[in-house]
């Protein structure tokens, strides 16, 4: 992988004008860009533009096939044709695997934010003992691989009669998404003014009014991103999900997956493909929504713009 | 919780009341809040990873079988079967170049794409928009798009570059590249985000006092990066870690691409050897950690000021 850090100085290596040419524009003129662009420009384009290719060609060609009848030896199928998304529909009951998808996802961030919304206030604002061991305990299930806590906790779900129902995909669910909301909210908290809280407290205000009068419209745009967040990874959670979850409690991901390793060679290609388009399909309509909302370095952005304070 | 002993053994000729004084120590009723945070911790993590722990030193008559008596016997067979044993190193071919590839990658696509430009916002996006994919459909995209029939082989073929298709899935690349697709743009956010943080003005001084950017990129920007740059590093390391659906459907889940979180899922879901299961999951955390570590240790000797970036 060293030749990736030298690839990123080689073209210059190799073309020797153009690296001379923008430094004496550069030194000719400090503070403009130059005209020309340098070789590591051409250099991050072209890797950017293979990736999308990759990325394009991957998308394109599953939409492609969800659409097509027979798909061999042509560049594009021979007829298209709908009847895969009906046919996927009616086999493996979308309805249902959509609406559990859409339960376990609106339940886990519901749960998750009234767990650790409270709980990043705590470790924002307050100092107490044993706050270190606390913090790391709620870091440990994010840095952890999922299967290493995922499989324990799914024998234990198995052990209470949980396994294969719906309140076990919830409860596994829960656990990577309570820290994610904590980790997201404390730096979130931090950064707001906590004089606003002193005030209100001055003014005869409760805990409980402090936090649902002043603290709640101030902190709605970080339990939305992280609520958006939490629903990504939620509706995209695999491995987890997997492990517990039975033929009445499959996630989308997951019917897919178990349709694609199906005994005897799985199911025709393109209903998979039919239901990854209506799977991919959902995920971009929420992240589109979100991203009208929030920006991903939101969260992080904002810590700075505080610490400049 | 524990707050009456911390203060009780320490309590003096104070006349404040014994909930004053608890207050002073920064316990008060509000830590309550707390709580059910806490009680999710323990039940849902703490009690499953210590039972997952205890169920390691149980193994199962089979595995006793096998690998002789005693607690330490899944321990036994982990190490000592080979069919279990490689799958380590499988795991780490995969998991280490794919996380290094993706960090070192975004680097300077992050670093070019910092300035404003037009069309930042769309591209931002559509860097972004791997993530809605999921595992299984860049799976089934690669198995279509890169397969021998795809249109990838196809063009090289017409193109002239190659006679005969690539196989470029069902093997070890098709698990990289799903790795690379799904990880690369997490790992090009956050290290946008990392640069976002570090003060312009600082990158200006170095300008100012004549330093070309081969010289502002390895004395002033990649040293207030590092730190950034090992979370990121960890973080994918961590998603590529515990690759597992990619590995079974576009790799060679039986050769090349038999990872360590497959192996726990072949003793979990076909073998129903729960102990076995555990000992290989725990096994997973345990080398994950190390490598964390080692990562974490790299980075305490490196720049620990404010670069204004935060996970």
């Amino acid at each position: 992988m060293t030749t990736q850090t030298a690839a990123t100085g080689t073209p210059g290596a190799d073309v020797p004008s153009p690296p001379t040419r923008t430094r004496k524009k550069a030194a000719r003129a400090p503070g403009e860009r130059s005209l020309a662009a340098a070789p590591t420009t051409w250099f991050v384009w072209a890797a950017i533009a293979a990736f999308f290719v990759f990325l394009i060609g991957i998308l394109i060609s599953v939409v492609v096939d969800s659409f097509g009848t027979q798909w061999f030896n042509t560049w594009l199928p021979e007829h298209l044709t709908p009847t895969w998304y009906t046919n996927a529909w009616d086999t493996f009951d979308l309805t249902h695997i959509i609406g559990v998808t859409l339960t376990v996802a609106v339940t886990v961030i519901i749960i998750s934010v009234l767990v650790g919304v409270p709980a990043a206030y705590l470790l924002a604002r307050r100092r107490f003992p044993f706050k270190r061991t606390i913090t790391l305990l709620f870091l440990l299930p994010v840095l952890m691989p999922p299967i290493t806590y995922g499989i324990p906790l799914a024998t234990v779900l198995y052990n209470f009669g949980l396994g294969r129902t719906l309140t076990a995909v919830i409860l596994v669910n829960l656990v990577p998404s309570v820290p994610f909301v904590i980790m997201t909210m404390t730096p979130f908290i931090e950064q707001i003014n906590p004089t606003i809280e002193s005030a209100a407290r001055m003014s005869g205000a409760s805990m409980r009014k402090v936090f649902t009068k002043v603290l709640m419209p101030l902190l709605i745009p970080g339990i939305l991103a992280a609520s958006i967040l939490v629903l990504v990874r939620t509706v995209g959670m695999f491995d987890l999900t997997f492990l517990v979850s039975g033929p009445q409690s499959d996630t989308l991901v997951v019917a897919i997956y178990r349709a694609m390793t199906a005994a005897g060679g799985g199911e025709a290609r393109q209903l998979i493909s039919s239901m990854a388009v209506i799977y991919t399909f959902t995920m971009m309509v929420i992240l589109i929504v979100a991203l009208r909302f929030v920006s991903p370095t939101q969260l992080v952005a904002r810590v700075k713009d505080s610490s400049d304070d | 919780m524990s707050a009456p002993t911390m203060a009780g053994p320490k309590s003096t000729q104070s006349t404040a009341s014994l909930r004053h004084r608890l207050a002073e120590r920064g316990i008060d009723t509000s830590l309550l809040m707390l709580l059910p945070a806490l009680i999710f911790a323990l039940a849902l993590f703490v009690y499953p990873f210590s039972y997952g722990i205890g169920l390691t030193f149980q193994p199962s008559p089979a595995t006793q079988q096998q690998w002789g008596d005693g607690v330490f016997s899944n321990y036994a067979a982990f190490f000592k079967d080979q069919f279990v044993f490689d799958s380590i190193w499988l795991t780490m071919r995969l998991a280490l170049p794919a996380a290094l590839f993706n960090v070192l990658a975004s680097i300077p696509v992050a670093f070019k794409l910092r300035h404003r430009f037009r069309g930042k916002k769309l591209l931002t996006t559509l860097l972004v928009l791997p993530i809605t994919l999921g595992t299984v459909l860049t799976a089934q995209g690669l198995l279509i798009f890169a397969g021998r029939q795809g249109w990838l082989n196809r063009f090289l073929i017409d193109i002239g570059l190659i006679h005969q298709p690539l196989t470029l899935v069902n093997n070890y690349l098709g698990v990289m590249f799903s790795l690379v697709i799904s990880g690369f743009p997490f790992a090009f956010l956050l290290i946008s985000s990392y640069l976002s943080g570090i003060d312009p003005s600082i990158e200006a001084a170095a300008k100012t006092m004549g330093a070309d950017w081969k010289q502002r990129f390895r004395r002033v920007i990649l040293p207030l990066l590092a730190p950034g740059l090992a979370t990121t590093f960890i973080l994918t390391f961590v998603l590529a870690f515990s690759v597992f659906p990619s590995a079974r459907l576009v790799g060679d889940a039986m050769g090349s691409t038999r990872v360590m979180a497959l192996m726990a899922y072949r003793a979990f879901g076909e073998q129903t050897d729960y102990p076995m299961a555990s000992t290989i999951a725990m096994m997973m955390g345990v080398i994950e950690l190390v490598v964390v570590a080692i990562v974490l240790m790299w980075r305490s000797f490196l720049y620990k000021g404010s670069t204004g970036g935060k996970g």
